[in-house]
């Protein structure tokens, strides 16, 4: 009766394909939602994913995500590096600062000073130059992407910043050497680098100017141990890379209220879905009401009509489900020479084919009940 | 009525089995059928105390205005509608000691249906929807399928077993139909206005068929009817109104069959 089952589903070609184009929209829209959502929220953590070999950022306890701005006092690098355990120490600065483009155009720039002796910090992929320029005079790195968008000269028609342009930081001049190669990151300023000493410079006069301390552990050190006592022997708090990017996602999700804004887009597709594959997948049923009538009235018990619905809906449902999940991909993929979000880590997979076979045995069960509830006079009138 | 009738006047369940075909054993016996629907004001009592025999190997048609009771009674004496009182064995089997499961697996055994408006599955070869009766009855599938070609030829039909009903005539698909009914044996066979959908010519070759095919065995076949042009076919004819069986009376059918044969 299977086989049947499945051929009454698909052997009208047009009830099928509306029922697959319902189901597929729903699907589609639960994991482009959710992909742009884990997109974003993972684009929080690009700035601190981006060094990988670092074991440690030390900061003030107060930081509450990663372009926070809590300065250190100087005397911190020397407290860290002289922790047990501890190979390098490296200061960074990171914050916000104004900048002119060559053509009058303003803009806030997050500006990131890495240590000026081992360039401790800087990008890991470089684009055009080579990280060591950061040594020439006046020297900094902007990312190629941003050279034409963020960074691009508005009021010279457009043009994108390129090596060898001089800009203004905090009315100090500064020289674009080289560009760098980044993931794309939530914060929509664009990122420029430069060397530690040179950033402190730049700055407007603090006391305190350094962000983080980067750790980086000796060989066989406990990382538990060497936090305890960075944290025991200085008042700042030492977070791994996980534990950095994780703060910053929560924040960012709490504070700016994407969580809630994309749990109602996200809640809205499922809605909407569950909608249209309900109303859909029901239609299908009652336009076969009197087959199965016909059918459970030649002897088919109601647990082998059950079977046959639910088959007819798992079918359609896994049909749909790649349908759904591939459209879902492939605006992913058009949108990935882009820097708007999208990431769709298995669990999103996961997510919309337990959503969609939630929708689809809540549409198959309701009209499984039409199908149980038969009257007989629906078995023997025309 | 036609002419054909034996007695006008009304009669017991009982006068009527004695003018069923001598010798057959009784495959349908109902006696004090009550069945209402609905409760309080908007009850509607289908079913007034309905007696009705049928015997085996004997075609039955039910007559009468519409409303007065005859599909609740297929439907009873075909275990799709619980009554509410009285009594009814189906080939020896009382249908009210079964549960639902066992009242389906009984139907799927014993019982054939022919339906008005055919009922066969538009996106299902005609090959397989005769099959169905025989896949509920957990034949497999190949083996249904070629047993449903088999009948089909019986019906005329031998080389259309993959068209789909929507391909046929109406007089095609109500064989189709028939085929599907008798594919896997049934004792009993319910057909409700078989002809109504098809013109005349069509409509006796339908009857003619039934009464080839399906006859000749013990297969009792109960048929719901309006078709007056049909009840030349019938062994006896039960007349119903407002939930009654008002008189039985003998149709020409046994003639038929044993002029056929």
């Amino acid at each position: 009766m299977y086989r049947l089952a499945i051929k009454m589903l698909m052997g009208d070609r047009l009830k099928y394909f509306g029922l697959l184009a319902g189901m597929s929209f729903a699907a589609m829209m639960i994991a482009q939602q959710a992909s742009i959502f884990v997109g974003l929220i993972s684009q929080t953590g690009t700035f601190i994913r981006g060094l990988p070999y670092v074991d440690l950022w030390v900061m003030d306890e107060q930081v509450r995500f990663s372009e926070d701005q809590q300065p250190l006092p100087d005397t911190a690098l020397p407290r860290v590096r002289g922790i047990e355990g501890v190979e390098w120490a490296s200061p960074m600065f990171k914050g916000w600062l104004p900048a002119r483009l060559p053509d009058g155009t303003r803009l806030n720039a997050i500006v990131v000073g890495i240590d000026d002796a081992t360039l401790i910090g800087g990008p890991l992929a470089m684009h055009e130059g080579t990280l060591e320029d950061l040594r020439r005079d006046d020297a900094i790195l902007i990312h190629y992407k941003e050279a034409g968008t963020k960074l691009k000269l508005e009021k010279a028609g457009g043009r994108t910043l390129r090596i060898g342009d001089r800009i203004s930081l905090n009315d100090h001049d500064a020289f674009v050497a080289a560009t760098f190669d980044s993931d794309p990151s939530f914060f929509w300023d664009p990122v420029i680098y430069t060397t530690y000493s040179r950033a402190v410079q730049f700055s407007p006069p603090q006391r305190n100017l350094m962000h983080y301390v980067l750790v980086k552990l000796k060989t066989g050190a406990d990382l538990e141990a060497v936090r305890a006592h960075i944290e025991r022997a200085t008042p700042y708090k030492a977070l791994t890379q996980g534990e950095f990017i994780s703060l910053t996602r929560d924040f960012i999700a709490e504070k700016t209220g994407i969580l809630i804004n994309f749990g109602i887009a996200i809640g809205l597709g499922f809605f909407v879905g569950m909608l249209v594959t309900g109303q859909t997948f029901f239609n299908f049923t009652l336009d076969n009401l009197r087959y199965f009538a016909a059918i459970k009235a030649m002897g088919a018990s109601s647990w082998m009509l059950i079977r046959m619905v639910m088959l007819q809906v798992l079918v359609a449902a896994t049909l749909s489900l790649g349908i759904g999940l591939g459209i879902a991909a492939l605006m992913g993929q058009q949108l990935k020479e882009t820097d708007l979000a999208f990431l769709m880590p298995w669990q999103v997979p996961a997510l919309t084919a337990g959503s969609l076979l939630f929708i689809s045995v809540l549409a198959g069960g309701l009209s499984l009940i039409k199908v149980l509830r038969l009257e007989p006079g629906v078995v023997f009138k025309g | 009525m036609t002419t054909n009738h034996t007695n006008h006047a009304a009669v017991s369940a009982q006068e009527g089995a004695r003018v069923a075909p001598q010798g057959s054993s009784v495959a349908v016996r109902c006696r004090n059928l009550t069945k209402t629907y609905g409760s309080g004001d908007a009850a509607v009592r289908a079913l007034r105390g309905v007696d009705l025999d049928v015997q085996r190997g004997e075609m039955l048609m039910l007559v009468g205005p519409s409303g007065c009771g005859k599909t609740t009674l297929i439907s009873v004496v075909a275990g799709v509608l619980d009554r509410d009182e009285g009594e009814c064995a189906v080939l020896g089997q009382d249908l009210a000691s079964l549960n639902s499961s066992q009242k389906a697996a009984f139907r799927a055994k014993n019982v054939g249906f022919v339906f008005q408006s055919f009922n066969l599955i538009p996106t299902l070869s005609i090959a397989e929807n005769v099959a169905v009766p025989l896949l509920i009855n957990r034949v497999p599938r190949k083996e249904a399928i070629a047993r449903g070609a088999e009948i089909l030829a019986k019906v005329g039909l031998g080389d259309r077993t993959k068209s789909l009903p929507t391909k046929l005539s109406g007089g095609q698909q109500q064989r189709v139909a028939i085929a599907r009914a008798l594919v896997h044996s049934p004792k009993l066979l319910v057909c409700d206005e078989p002809t109504s959908a098809l013109d005349h010519k069509t409509g006796q070759k339908v009857m003619e068929l039934l009464r080839g095919i399906a006859m000749g065995g013990d297969l009792s076949l109960i048929v719901v009817t309006h078709d007056q042009r049909i009840f030349e076919f019938a062994d006896r004819i039960a007349e119903m109104d407002d939930g009654r069986i008002e008189r039985v009376t003998t149709g020409q059918g046994h003639a038929i069959a044993a002029a056929a044969h």
